[in-house]
């Protein structure tokens, strides 16, 4: 075994110095933080792989009776469930994530008030379980959509870009999230608010590209264009993606990202002293 | 080499005095009070600062077994937590070469919905193992805790003592320079923590470093040659583990000469006073002149078959010796009210060194246990005798038993 060539320093902001190269050193940490979270999901593998196909089925359903028959809102051609299903993937890709790293510090605060390990670590691994839930519900949405007539096409290729996007979305509110919780327990009532809210406000059960007077308000919610980018590689080109409606919600992607990262970071280093 | 060096070590906390804001509203309540009362009174927090270390300077050479040990709030924990990283320093430096593995807990991060085996990898990773360490010693760390049978078994399934064994064992696999450890061995049967304290044992011996936490004296003093003691954040002794650990008892709070409770105003019997009446007054025993030893309980009820006995312990808590009455023997407190018991040892045989008694009171075996104090009444054994060629030693044995010489002059070589 071979010591580094180098002693370790520890003085007050000596983490700051090597925060990145350390996040380095323990991705391996990362793999197994996640590994860890998706083991115990599936553990039980029927309810777990169940869970992740009862919810969207069930608010495909509910979504298309409300907004298709009732609001008889339009669907541009599309089936009805398959619009609904490829938006709600998106959304779910996106929540499963939000709340995952947004209750991440607390649920590992044993680990945090007894090991060191760069803290980023913890909200970026609870993503794994998101990604897993929505390889499962993909191969849901496949069946459901081949059973209407719409195949794969090579749009779907493009498709792991808008899951990244998604995915960074729900990390960088997680980040401001899951730091306000550890001071504020009460930040942990506010995400599941803002996840039954956002499936109404995100145009998940309709078609925003119909409604163009809003789009520019709405397309600051960045899961607009995602949720438009979905639709685009699943639904083969069913719907555009309006250039200016990505470009503004990757900005704010951006700018959740950067700002989460500032905040945790400046709030980390007393994360053992008050979890 | 000195593989840890401490520099003006410092680590400030601030205490706030007002109800914490740990909820959104107290802090939104608190501002709204802070603004509407800002012109009658200033409402902001008073806090203050409490230095919970405090200009702590420490070397510790390679291959040392270092017991760091001190009072609930001596600062302990806290220089763990900033050794490990987990917390950073308010002011000073630290310098440490080597890999360092910090066991605080027994069982870091340990999922009681994965099996065994699952466990071994992501404790083993939480703790700074790479996957292919893990797996080149799975078998070892498998052999060690004896879980051989219910590696694929969900932890929650584990008794206590097999759950401590495989979070023990994961750790001790680790290969570190440097080892920091706290309080583990308070845990699991005697044979375990014995194997335990074997493995550290053959740690310090392949010349790695230990830094040892404990308040079990009598590990510390078993496996550390020197000792740090902390009292109010701040090193009040380095030195030799026996002396350090015999300041360390002095200062604990039963070191009276003694020993005297109020009656709590239970039904329960109490001690109300103990003393040791040494032969030389002031704490100091002569070695073999009588000792007497005297207690009193306070009895509001009679006792059933009362039991009493004490231990005379060394300055690392050893027990030197036992001695008890029982009501079946000699009878006693079988009215209400209050009994002395007088102890009288003719001739003692202890060794010089620094001794307390440990005093239990209780029914019969099996039954409640009303009253054990431990290590208080401290007294000091001397011998008036002159010493032998290499002095009087606190370390050479606890007891000298009555002997004589016999020499005979064999057969002289030619």
């Amino acid at each position: 075994m071979s010591s580094p060539p180098e002693p370790l320093v520890i003085e007050a902001g000596q983490t700051e110095r090597h925060y990145w190269r350390d996040l380095w050193r323990f991705r391996e940490l990362l793999g197994f933080l996640a590994w860890r979270d998706i083991k115990v999901r599936y553990k039980q593998a029927v309810l777990g792989i169940g869970w992740a196909l009862i919810q969207p089925t069930i608010t495909t359903i509910i979504f298309t009776v409300v907004f298709g028959r009732l609001a008889g809102m339009p669907a541009g051609g599309v089936p009805y469930p398959v619009l609904v299903l490829s938006g709600l993937m998106a959304w779910q890709l996106f929540a499963t994530a939000l709340s995952g790293s947004s209750g991440s510090l607390v649920s590992n605060s044993n680990l945090i008030s007894k090991i060191y390990f760069p803290r980023l670590i913890v909200p970026m691994s609870s993503i794994a379980v998101a990604l897993v839930d929505f390889m499962i519900v993909l191969l849901l949405f496949t069946g459901v959509a081949a059973w209407f007539g719409i195949y794969p096409t090579w749009n779907w290729l493009v498709l792991p870009v808008f899951v990244l996007l998604a995915l960074l979305a729900a990390l960088g509110a997680g980040l401001w999230l899951t730091a306000l919780t550890v001071k504020y327990r009460d930040f942990k009532f506010i995400v599941p608010f803002l996840i039954q809210i956002g499936v109404f406000v995100s145009p998940v059960g309709f078609r925003l590209d119909f409604y163009p007077s809003w789009e520019p308000l709405l397309s600051l919610n960045p899961l607009t264009s995602i949720i438009a980018g979905f639709r685009w590689c699943l639904l083969d080109g069913a719907q555009v993606v309006e250039f200016s409606s990505l470009l503004s919600g990757i900005t704010v992607i951006a700018i959740l990202n950067l700002t989460g990262v500032w905040y945790f970071r400046r709030t980390e280093r007393g994360f053992a002293d008050i979890i | 080499m000195s593989v840890i060096s401490i520099r003006q070590l410092g680590k400030r906390y601030v205490l706030t005095h007002q109800p914490r804001s740990d909820t959104l509203r107290d802090l939104l309540m608190q501002k709204i009070r802070v603004l509407t009362r800002w012109r009658r009174q200033s409402a902001r927090a008073s806090t203050e600062e409490f230095w919970a270390l405090r200009d702590v300077n420490l070397d510790v050479e390679s291959g040392e077994v270092i017991g760091i040990i001190g009072k609930n709030g001596a600062g302990k924990s806290t220089l763990l937590k900033i050794l490990s990283r987990i917390t950073e320093p308010t002011v000073g430096r630290i310098e440490i070469k080597g890999r360092v593995a910090s066991l605080l807990e027994v069982g870091t991060g340990f999922h009681p919905e994965l099996s065994g085996r699952e466990n071994i990898f992501l404790n083993g990773a939480i703790l700074g193992m790479s996957r292919e360490e893990i797996h080149r010693k799975f078998d070892e760390i498998v052999a060690f805790a004896e879980v051989e049978r219910f590696l694929d078994t969900p932890v929650k399934r584990y008794s206590s003592g097999m759950y401590v064994r495989l979070a023990f064992a994961v750790a001790a696999h680790l290969e570190p320079e440097i080892l920091i450890v706290d309080e583990v061995l308070a845990v699991g049967d005697a044979a375990f923590r014995k194997k335990c304290m074997g493995k550290m044992q053959s740690v310090a011996s392949d010349g790695r470093t230990v830094l040892f936490v404990s308040h079990d004296v009598g590990a510390v003093t078993s496996l550390t040659t020197r000792c740090v003691l902390l009292d109010q954040g701040r090193v009040a002794l380095v030195g030799p583990t026996d002396q350090v650990v015999a300041r360390y008892l002095e200062q604990d709070s039963h070191s009276q000469a003694v020993y005297e409770a109020a009656p709590r105003g239970t039904d329960l019997p109490q001690l109300t006073r103990v003393e040791v009446l040494a032969s030389e007054g002031l704490g100091l025993q002569a070695a073999g002149k009588p000792l007497e030893l005297c207690f009193d309980i306070a009895h509001p009820h009679p006792i059933k078959g009362a039991c009493f006995s004490f231990q005379i312990v060394d300055q690392a808590t050893r027990p030197a010796t036992h001695a008890w009455v029982h009501d079946e023997s000699q009878a006693f407190a079988r009215h209400a009210g209050s009994t002395r018991l007088r102890c009288r040892i003719p001739a003692t045989r202890l060794n010089v060194g620094h001794y307390a008694l440990n005093v239990y009171l209780s029914e019969p075996p099996g039954g409640t246990v009303f009253e054990t104090l431990a290590s208080i009444c401290p007294f000091e054994v001397i011998k008036l005798e002159p010493p032998p060629l290499w002095g009087w030693r606190a370390d050479a044995c606890v007891y000298h038993e009555d002997h004589s010489w016999a020499i005979e002059d064999l057969a002289p070589s030619s």
